[in-house]
């Protein structure tokens, strides 16, 4: 296997090539940038937009009178007091340019009489939540962006490279070291600007609506780079995720627009309703918030109350099989497929770990305290606090991947490299130590699966939906023990497409990103949104703060700041 | 199938790359109703041989589409294909150049590594 080092050049890097990442090279290269875009997977099909099969909100008022200021209220309201006031004002305003842009892309929003069709999603005042048929959201997106980038001069796209550091010279950005998962060769990437749009971490949990790609990667490299984060505390669960009968073939949270347009009934083991002993209302409405129902289905499962599984049912047995073909056509005959007929069982559904309301921290231009890096899509935190309104996810990588490419292309206009090779002999000397081994066939030479199943069940049972400070002090002791057995597990071999290589470094990731969560969970002595401390299980007014979370000399710190207000 | 048939799955896979010997290992695992291929590829690579080459990302959404190999012959998505009792043989694509075990080069030629390096060169 030859293992020849490849060295590039260009304007912007932008790591990751979901929506964020396709939005932030389309724009970057509009602004007049040279433009790398890099996914460890396939350009367009890895991380979590190929998955959403759901709604995008965004005020262009087609359903009914609308605005982004009624956006924004909605926002803020789910987001418990923690918006950055300032980003989710630009999320909901510039929502509606780039809905309409992605409809001049042909992307295929549903329409209905010439006007787009808009649903209302939970916690929206308004039907403001556009989809493509038939949850064929994510898909058509990634479709649409991918023939974008393709289409746009400028860009060059490079799949299966993996970065596993960024470089940082006086302060500034200065490029990114990975390697090249076909033969294992180290590639290094000069480029004054740098967009973080790598996704979120709920792969670092054990019930999860991951992709393989959703490891905690951005967070990881953000930190290590110097970068704060912030919220890391909060990580929203979805409370109706996919329990039983298994399903193939089909995202687990596609229960949420089947909710949406039909309603349907969520009930206890005891065939009840449930919802209302919990301080919100649902009975087959769904308009409870995602909090207060995944909350109170874990407390229906503590009183003995849950389904066979550990959920809840969820029943759409009293919708007529005609509304349900007319609603979601071939997505019948593929539950049928699966054994699932709804006319005549109700499913289990739990709450699963769906989508990182923290993240890098940045400021309006979504650049970081790190001159020259920027962050996109669901690797920023800020913009919805405590708790995400349904249908934000989307327009928040669109958005934020938009505003991320431009400004780096303006930053960097007429600059010359400040790539150095010494900077990047550290992160190169790491890769080399952990792939010059010889391809080991023992599988019990390989503690990164033991290690990884292990932070996925304790993220979930100690981090997760419920949390005191026992618990999160169990975890964190336990996180920082299994970074040591990372840093001794052995080499990876050298071997074409060696995945373990990629396991390693993934692994790192997402013990450093679960430290984060962990340590920022700890110190939150208080319950709001997404957050619930059994200890503490009041809002505190005096912490209306966000949290910070940097590497410092001395390891991991935290600090509070002001909520950023407009 | 009887259901004693149906406790066991034997996958046999073919591993290797286009220089090595190429040769097919067979992996028993407990048969559990409605698993996938790619669960059970995924369950090898944990708990049996994790040096096993296979490329997915999206996770059993089919989505992705990059979890496409030959099982039992028929070309389909390891994602979408149920574990049957008794033993299955899965292959990578017989049509693209085989990189290991099962991944082969489904990356669209422009956004290779090596073209990109290569495009850039002639540029400058």
């Amino acid at each position: 296997m030859t293992k020849e080092a490849v060295h590039l050049t260009t304007d912007v890097l932008v790591v990751g090539a979901g929506a964020a990442g396709m939005y932030a090279a389309v724009s970057a290269a509009r602004g007049g940038a040279d433009v790398v875009l890099v996914d460890k997977s396939l350009i367009g099909r890895g991380g979590a937009t190929i998955m959403a099969q759901m709604t995008v909100a965004a005020a262009v008022g087609h359903e009914a009178p609308d605005d982004w200021t009624r956006h924004y209220e909605d926002t803020i309201a789910a987001g418990r007091g923690l918006c950055d006031e300032r980003l989710a004002a630009i999320l909901c305003e510039e929502a509606v340019d780039r809905i309409l842009e992605l409809d001049e892309w042909k992307v295929g929003w549903a329409r209905e009489n010439g006007h787009m069709k808009q649903v209302t999603a939970p916690g929206h005042s308004v039907p403001r939540c556009v989809y493509v048929d038939f949850l064929n959201t994510g898909p058509s997106v990634a479709r649409c962006l991918r023939g974008r980038v393709a289409q746009t001069d400028g860009i060059a796209r490079i799949s299966g490279v993996a970065i596993v550091d960024l470089v940082v010279r006086d302060g500034a950005v200065s490029g990114a070291v990975g390697f090249n998962l076909e033969d294992g060769a180290p590639v290094t990437i000069a480029a004054n600007a740098v967009v973080l749009a790598g996704g979120g971490l709920t792969g670092i949990y054990r019930r999860n609506s991951a992709s393989a790609n959703m490891g905690g990667h951005a967070y990881a490299l953000a930190l290590r780079a110097g970068a704060e984060l912030i919220d890391m505390e909060f990580v929203q669960f979805f409370p109706i995720g996919h329990l039983a009968p298994r399903l193939v073939g089909m995202d687990p949270i596609m229960w949420d627009p089947f909710r949406y347009k039909l309603g349907g009934r969520l009930l206890n083991g005891d065939f009840e309703e449930f919802i209302h002993n919990y301080g919100a209302e649902d009975s087959g409405k769904y308009t409870a918030p995602r909090d207060v129902t995944s909350f109170a289905i874990v407390r229906e499962n503590e009183a003995g109350r849950g389904s066979p599984h550990g959920g809840a049912w969820l029943s759409f047995e009293h919708v007529p099989e005609t509304e349900l073909r007319a609603a979601f056509g071939p997505v019948i005959e593929k539950l049928l497929a699966n054994g699932i007929d709804l006319t005549k069982q109700a499913i289990e559904v739990s709450p699963i770990a769906h989508y990182h309301m923290g993240g890098v921290r940045v400021d309006e231009r979504m650049e970081t305290n790190v001159a020259g890096l920027y962050a996109a899509g669901e690797a920023v935190g800020g913009a919805n606090g405590a708790n995400r309104l349904s249908g934000n996810a989307l327009p928040e990588a669109f958005v934020f991947g938009e505003r991320a490419g431009r400004f780096a292309a303006a930053d960097v206009r007429g600059q010359t490299p400040a790539w150095a090779a010494r900077d990047a002999s550290a992160a190169l000397a790491t890769l080399a130590a952990r792939s010059d081994g010889r391809t080991e066939t023992s599988p019990d030479a390989y503690t990164h699966h033991a290690i990884a199943a292990e932070l996925r069940a304790l993220m979930w049972e100690k981090v997760g939906l419920i949390r005191t400070d026992d618990s999160l002090g169990t975890a964190l002791s336990r996180i920082r023990e299994l970074q040591s057995e990372l840093e001794a597990a052995p080499a990876a071999g050298a071997a074409a497409y060696d995945m373990s290589l990629a396991d390693w470094f993934d692994l790192r990731d997402s013990l450093q990103t679960a430290e984060a969560v962990t340590l920022a969970a700890r110190s939150r002595r208080e319950s709001r949104g997404a957050h619930w401390r059994e200890d503490f299980q009041e809002t505190d007014p005096a912490l209306e703060e966000n949290q910070t979370v940097a590497l410092s000399a001395d390891g991991m710190v935290t600090g509070w700041q002001p909520v950023g207000r407009r | 199938m009887n259901d004693i048939e149906k406790e066991h799955v034997s996958l046999r896979v073919q591993r290797g790359g286009p220089d090595d010997n190429l040769h097919f290992d067979t992996f028993e695992l407990p048969f559990e109703p409605g698993a996938s291929v790619l669960d059970a590829l995924i369950e090898i690579r944990r708990n049996i041989d994790p040096t096993l080459a296979v490329r997915y990302s999206c996770v059993s959404a089919n989505a992705c589409r990059e979890c496409m190999v030959r099982i039992d012959g028929e070309v389909d998505y390891a994602c979408t294909a149920r574990l049957t009792g008794g033993t299955m043989t899965i292959e990578p694509l017989a049509k693209k150049r085989l990189i290991r075990d099962l991944v082969t080069d489904i990356v669209p030629p422009k956004e290779q590594l090596a073209s990109v390096v290569a495009a850039r060169k002639q540029e400058t």
